[in-house]
């Protein structure tokens, strides 16, 4: 007898069709409410291609101009939409091509499944032509990956594919399919993987943590809530913000918590982290009880360990079991999806207010808007500056506008300064810092959010990193408004030479191409502003483009970000110069 | 915290490449496997990996959530030595006409209590099943007698206390 090793929805499902393993790809995709994927074709994985082109009105493919560029466009996608977002390429360097997207999936907790084409299974570990172990390359980067021979695995192993990327705690799943399976012929019916043995993707609750938890919330004189995006992924975002409202907690965001809850909720307090704000970093050394919801304690938000909340009692309400005490010890774990421990939690939190602690992060704020956001906002000097620009794209888009930053100082200034009243708006890679995320990530973000403004910010030096997705912009007319911020600069490394490396700019200093042209040979409506007299009118007119737009505004070149809390020091030791 | 010797169980799903997943675990933190064995386990279709490993107990909690987040692990447990029954078996092949003429290496044979596994004119195979530093004893014994191979497997350990796997892939099966 075969050992049950998982389980499948038991949903009638059609007669059984002899189809090509291609089509049952297709037609598995289909079956998981796939409508758009992202990808680039190549010879393994061409009879996939030859099957999408008479299914093009059920699926769309969008051609990228790079691998990587899928990947990052199928993540923008997922991360809006909240549905599983999916790469396609060939064998060999095709599928080499996706390997950053996969790691930035995977330390995001992204959901997407990649499907590589390998070479026919009587050449493996042949060197064959385009022949890559993507396996093995792909194994420490991704949740699950998997390669089929066979054309019968393919709608079980898919099911499991889309299983594994969608739950628990989501993330990347490569599933590669050498081309003979790609070929054969099977006999399709599709069946929904509803489980899988060896796998447990939400933890049990256990009740008496959840109290225990309550109880010292309910205690707390110095309480401080930090956010993750564990309340996105867990789609716990009300709940979360009654959870706030009811046990009147100062609430900070990490970067990728981001946009969970308003940013101009009164109990929000901003963010945590190496450039986050004064207040929540420096009382998280002050707080008593510390509440981290959905995050994972990187250290770019703590800092210096050693000297990190070393006072508080540390509450951690996590889905993974291998987070917990990983970096922080958890005097209480709370382990489960948030969305389920937060609703007992709710239940049992007695009403406060804090209010002479909240006052300490309004003092706080004052210091830090005195010190730096003042400047930051209406800045005397001669340039504009990275933060006026994003406050005029807040004016413009009352906050409803999905943000999707590459990374650098841009990336910090536009979250730091952008204003968010719905969910699932920030998008931007967190745990990886890819430079060249945001020009496709927000391709798919505006395919998977085709009614909101979706605005790219990016630096100079990660436009190019990416810049060929341009081509796809132009191709799929996809209406995503791109603002390039020029400082001419490596930026963020260019601070960090200037603060640590007494100013050596090695590398850092581009000189540049003039972007302008490069939009126009794609026929995407451009413009510069240098001047500040001149930025309202530009934004405006990007934010009120019907069309693909990119907009260049030169910035001062060698602005720092503050607040800093430079690395090895303690969040409290947060510089604000 | 010390270093010391933990053995890491780990039951899995019979899968193609999960043996690099899993050693990916250690390399990414640098961290030593000092053995490794792989094999079917008192579970049906149900694999079981003995890792045997130097670290502090702070890594190897981590090291083992890790583990047992794989797709297709079913359970990682650690232990420490005395928490284990362990073994390790080693060949020692010699050449026949030494074994003939050295009474002493016939001693050794037998107050070792080793085995001979094969006999041939030109040599002999004896087998060595114990703990480390057994092996080690009758390998120092008979290298002056000039050792032709030397091999030595990996540990392989059972734990005194019960391994509750079947209750987990039963529960599996009574609620899918
Ligand atoms: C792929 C990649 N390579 C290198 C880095 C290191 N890095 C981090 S920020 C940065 C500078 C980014 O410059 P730019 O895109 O112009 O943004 P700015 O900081 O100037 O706003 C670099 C090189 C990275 N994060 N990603
Ligand atoms: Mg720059």
């Amino acid at each position: 007898m075969e050992v049950k090793t998982a389980s499948f929805e038991k949903t009638a499902s059609p007669k059984a069709t002899t189809v090509s393993g291609a089509e049952a790809v297709i037609k598995c995709l289909l079956e998981e409410g796939v409508d758009t994927l992202y990808g680039y074709p190549g010879g393994a994985i061409m009879p996939v291609y030859d099957e999408l082109y008479k299914y093009q009105k059920q699926i769309h493919h969008v051609l990228t101009r790079h691998e990587q560029g899928a990947t990052h466009a199928a993540q923008g996608y997922a991360r809006v939409s909240g549905k599983v977002g999916v790469a396609m390429a060939t064998s060999g360097p095709g599928a080499t091509n996706l390997v950053t997207g996969i790691a930035d999936a995977q330390i995001d907790s992204t959901p997407m499944v990649c499907i590589t084409g390998q070479v026919g299974s009587h050449l493996l570990g042949s060197d064959a032509f385009q022949e890559t172990d993507i396996i093995g390359i792909s194994t420490p980067i991704t949740k699950w990956n998997y390669q089929i021979t066979k054309a019968e695995e393919i709608p079980e192993i898919l099911a499991k594919a889309f299983f594994i990327a969608r739950s628990g705690r989501p993330g990347p799943v490569l599933i590669d399919i050498t081309k003979d399976a790609q070929f054969a012929s099977l006999d399709f019916t599709y069946k929904k993987c509803s489980g899988i043995r060896s796998y447990k993707p939400t933890p049990e609750i256990n009740l008496i943590e959840v109290e225990r938890a309550a109880e010292a919330i309910n205690n707390a004189k110095k309480p401080m809530i930090v956010f993750g995006q564990g309340v996105i992924l867990g789609g716990a975002e009300e709940l979360f913000k009654q959870v706030v409202e009811k046990s009147g907690v100062p609430a900070a965001w990490t970067i990728l918590g981001l946009s969970a809850m308003p940013t101009d909720h009164p109990l929000n307090v901003g963010m945590v982290g190496m450039h986050g704000n004064y207040g929540p970093n420096v009382l998280t050394n002050e707080c008593d009880v510390l509440i981290a919801i959905g995050m994972r304690f990187d250290d770019r938000v703590t800092g210096n360990l050693e000297k990190y909340a070393k006072q508080a009692k540390v509450i951690h309400f996590e889905i993974d079991p291998a987070e917990i005490n990983k970096n922080v010890y958890a005097d209480i774990p709370v382990l489960g999806n948030v969305n389920e421990t937060l609703k007992v939690l709710l239940e049992l939190l007695k009403p406060n207010k804090h209010e002479a602690w909240h006052q300490k992060f309004k003092n706080h704020h004052q210091i830090e808007f005195d010190k730096i956001i003042k400047n930051d906002l209406n800045a005397e000097r001669g340039k504009i500056g990275m933060a006026e620009v994003i406050d005029e794209i807040n004016k413009c888009s009352k906050g409803d506008a999905v943000i999707v930053s590459d990374v650098g100082q841009h990336q910090m200034v536009a979250c730091r300064y952008s204003k968010f009243n719905q969910t699932r708006s920030n998008v931007t890679s967190g745990g990886l810092g890819t430079m060249g995320f945001a020009l496709p990530a927000a391709i798919g973000a505006k395919m998977g959010a085709p009614d909101r403004d979706v605005v790219a910010v990016i630096g100079d030096g990660g436009y190019q990193m990416t810049i060929q997705e341009l081509g796809t912009i132009f191709q799929t007319k996809v209406p995503v408004k791109i603002v390039v911020l020029n400082n001419d600069f490596l930026g963020m490394v260019r601070q960090w030479q200037q603060l640590f490396f007494e100013k050596r700019y090695a590398s850092t200093e581009m000189i540049n191409p003039d972007f302008i042209t490069i939009a126009k040979g794609y026929h995407i409506k451009a413009k510069q502003v240098s001047k500040r007299e001149d930025l309202k009118e530009a934004v405006t007119e990007m934010m009120q483009s019907n069309e693909a737009y990119f907009l260049e505004v030169k910035v001062e070149q060698e602005e720092n970000v503050f607040p800093m809390v430079p690395t090895g020091a303690s969040v409290s030791d947060i510089r604000l110069e | 915290m010390e270093k010391k010797n933990f053995t890491v169980s780990v039951y899995t799903e019979n899968n193609i490449g999960l043996l690099s997943r899993i050693a990916a675990i250690f390399q990414k933190r640098h961290i030593n496997i000092e053995s490794i064995t792989a094999s079917r386990s008192e579970v049906n279709g149900v694999m079981r990996f003995i890792i045997v490993v130097q670290v502090t107990e702070e890594q190897i909690k981590k090291v083992a959530g890790q583990i047992e987040k794989q797709i297709e692990v079913i359970k990682a447990f650690y232990h420490t030595d005395d928490e284990m029954i362990y073994q390790e078996t080693a060949l020692y092949k010699i050449n026949s006409a030494d074994f003939v003429e050295d009474l002493n290496i016939q001693d050794f044979i037998k107050e070792s209590n080793a085995r001979i596994v094969t006999v041939t004119p030109k040599f002999f195979v004896i087998e060595k099943t114990g703990k480390r530093h057994e092996t080690d004893s009758l390998y120092e014994k008979l290298k002056p007698y000039g050792l032709m191979q030397f091999v030595r497997s990996g540990t392989i350990a059972v734990t005194k206390n019960e391994m509750p796997i079947s209750n987990i892939l039963e529960q599996f099966d009574t609620t899918n």
